[in-house]
């Protein structure tokens, strides 16, 4: 993980994700958790940037190849940017219906691929973005508000 | 002063400044400073974590004595169902109880039968919809403290309910009270603790409604007098009133069956309940009603005062609770508790601890971060805790917040020290022009 402040009052996070590395599962937005928790921003804030976080994060390890996770905290807003090299997302609309998944028997017998992750991260997120071109990467930008919430 | 009491405190003498305990506390609350473990008084839950860890004795339990009995008129004991696990051989409750009077307590009142009080109220409050899962425990006080200072987004799932040690205390008073007509301040209610967690809470109550308990009088202290009066034959014999299922709250799972709810899930060991509370705080605990959440391993029979082996005692409680259960008779049962049962529960809400870790403004707080960061990039990562802090990421905190420096990490130290004596070698290298160089004289350099 690296970490910088370019300017004064933004602060740069960044995970890289493995695919399939159950092992280490979560730890991203784990990490990222207790780091919000450490800033000072609102509990309920946190959760929610924790919740998407982690939904994002086992997306990538689940379909991707690999990807990464990048967090940059404004005092205004929180955005999580996660990239990933692997299948792409052929139907969004279709994605993000609650219970659709493409995950294999193997991962959903792990008890992941539930078809929850990106309907999960829309209840959480104040705005979300999702890019996706097949065969190549998805890209999600999740946005919470910090500042409008009256932290 | 503080505005928190602590019931764990540091025998400065004893102290050694070994690393053992800043490693093992659960929020990270403890430096060690000037050779003595510090511990923030902001931060400590009084799990007693330190406790267990300090090979030199030099943490303990600040706990009430037994003289303080002799302050009122009329003293009651509160032993806990944990207690009864830990007698020898399993003796009859109702002798343990009669034991109690022969050390000098006037009465005394089972907190299994607060526990029976609860039960039934928190039965009542899951079948009404009053709540709804997942509900947290309110039993055991540090797991409350760890959620007001590690997950302040889940005190709102902290069962609202005073604990049976309250309920029983309540209970207690109001049985004295009619039964010899004196004043309220006659008469001195005692729990008898086996834990640092519940001498905080009856001095300073999560809920911040004062506890009905005058004084906790910790386990320990009473052992030696309970066996030899065991020995004895009793001035007075007491009856137990305590069921098998309110017994069985003193073991790990006990609280969970005496509520008899079906998605429940059981923790104890105040690491395991970080682990759990984390799951619980990203929404993965979906379809769980209750979690009962102990900090001490095997519940409360586990608690750092008691006498006996943990797992030893858990058999021997739970040995009792089945027999219990079975000796007595449904309608006998009824007769013990309805006395009881239709008594109002003390609700409680618990509130966030406000801890600032960085700053109070989020600016700052990010500049802190980052500053953080970059320090911990330059410390070994090694986790020593040489420099009194429980790992390198603390270190780099307490730098930022100017609360140590980078040369208290051993390393950093010694590197500065090799630049330092490699320039000093450098420095006694040069020779003054007017000095004959190394090679002799006349020779050219």
């Amino acid at each position: 993980m690296n970490e910088q402040s370019r300017e004064e009052q933004s602060l740069f996070l960044e995970f890289p994700l493995e695919s399939l590395d159950f092992m280490r599962a979560g730890e991203a937005s784990s990490e990222l958790k207790q780091r919000l928790k450490k800033l000072g921003v609102k509990p309920e804030l946190v959760r929610r940037a924790a919740i998407a976080a982690y939904e994002a994060e086992m997306n990538v390890i689940i379909h991707a190849r690999k990807g990464t996770m990048r967090v940059e905290i404004t005092p205004a807003r929180l955005l999580i940017l996660v990239e990933d090299e692997g299948p792409g997302i052929i139907d969004i609309e279709q994605a993000m219906q609650e219970g659709f998944s493409t995950a294999s028997q193997a991962i959903r017998e792990l008890g992941f691929g539930a078809g929850m992750g990106l309907s999960n991260i829309k209840r959480c997120a104040d705005d979300l973005v999702i890019q996706s071109t097949p065969d190549q990467g998805t890209r999600l930008q999740i946005t919470i508000n910090i500042e409008k919430s009256d932290r | 002063m503080s505005i928190y009491y602590h019931s764990v405190r540091l025998d400065r003498e004893k102290c050694k400044g070994c690393v053992n305990c800043i490693k093992k506390c659960p929020t990270e609350a403890i430096r060690v400073r000037r050779g003595k473990a510090e511990i923030n008084e902001e931060k400590c839950i009084d799990c007693g974590e330190c406790i267990r860890a300090c090979p030199n004795q030099a943490k303990y339990v600040e706990t009430d004595s037994l003289e303080m009995l002799k302050s009122y008129r009329c003293s009651v004991a509160l032993p806990p169902p944990s207690l009864f696990g830990h007698m020898r051989a399993t003796v009859p409750p109702d002798q343990v109880l009669s034991a109690l009077t022969d050390i000098g307590f006037d009465s005394v009142f089972e907190v299994a039968v607060g526990a029976d009080v609860v039960s039934s109220e928190i039965k009542r409050l899951f079948r009404s919809g009053e709540i709804s899962g997942p509900i947290i425990s309110s039993a055991c006080p540090a797991v409350v403290r760890l959620i007001q200072v590690r997950f302040p987004d889940l005190t709102g799932r902290v069962m609202p309910l005073s604990p049976p040690t309250e309920v029983a205390a309540q209970l207690a008073r109001q049985e004295m009270l009619s039964r010899l007509g004196c004043a309220a301040g006659d008469i001195g209610i005692f729990f008898l603790t086996p834990c640092a967690a519940k001498v905080t809470s009856v001095k300073a109550p999560v809920s911040g409604i004062p506890s009905n308990i005058d004084g906790a009088i910790g386990v320990h202290q009473i052992y030696p007098q309970l066996n030899r009066c065991l020995k004895k034959p009793h001035q007075k014999l007491l009856k137990s009133l305590a069921s098998g299922s309110g017994m069985a709250w003193g073991i790990s799972g006990g609280e969970r069956l005496a509520v008899g709810l079906e998605n429940y899930l059981v923790v104890d060991g105040i690491h395991n309940v970080i682990s759990v509370l984390e799951e619980l705080e990203m929404g993965h605990l979906g379809g769980i009603d209750f979690i009962e959440a102990q900090a001490c391993t095997g519940g409360c029979v586990g608690g750092y005062l008691h006498a006996l082996n943990t797992f030893v005692a858990r058999v021997q409680l739970r040995k009792l609770a089945r027999e219990l259960d079975k000796k007595k008779s449904p309608s006998e049962k009824q007769h013990s508790q309805l006395a009881w049962l239709d008594c109002q529960v003390p609700r409680i809400t618990v509130q966030p601890r406000q801890i600032v870790y960085l700053d109070t403004d989020i600016n700052k707080a990010m500049i802190k971060m980052a500053d953080a960061e970059r320090v911990a990039q330059l410390l070994p990562g090694l986790d020593c805790g040489a420099c009194g802090a429980p790992n390198c990421k603390a270190l780099a905190e307490d730098i930022v917040l100017g609360k140590a420096k980078e040369t208290d990490c051993i390393f950093v130290l010694r590197e500065r020290i090799m630049d330092l004596s490699l320039h000093v070698y450098d420095l006694a290298k040069i020779r003054p022009p007017a000095m004959n160089q190394p090679g002799g004289e006349g020779s050219e350099s």
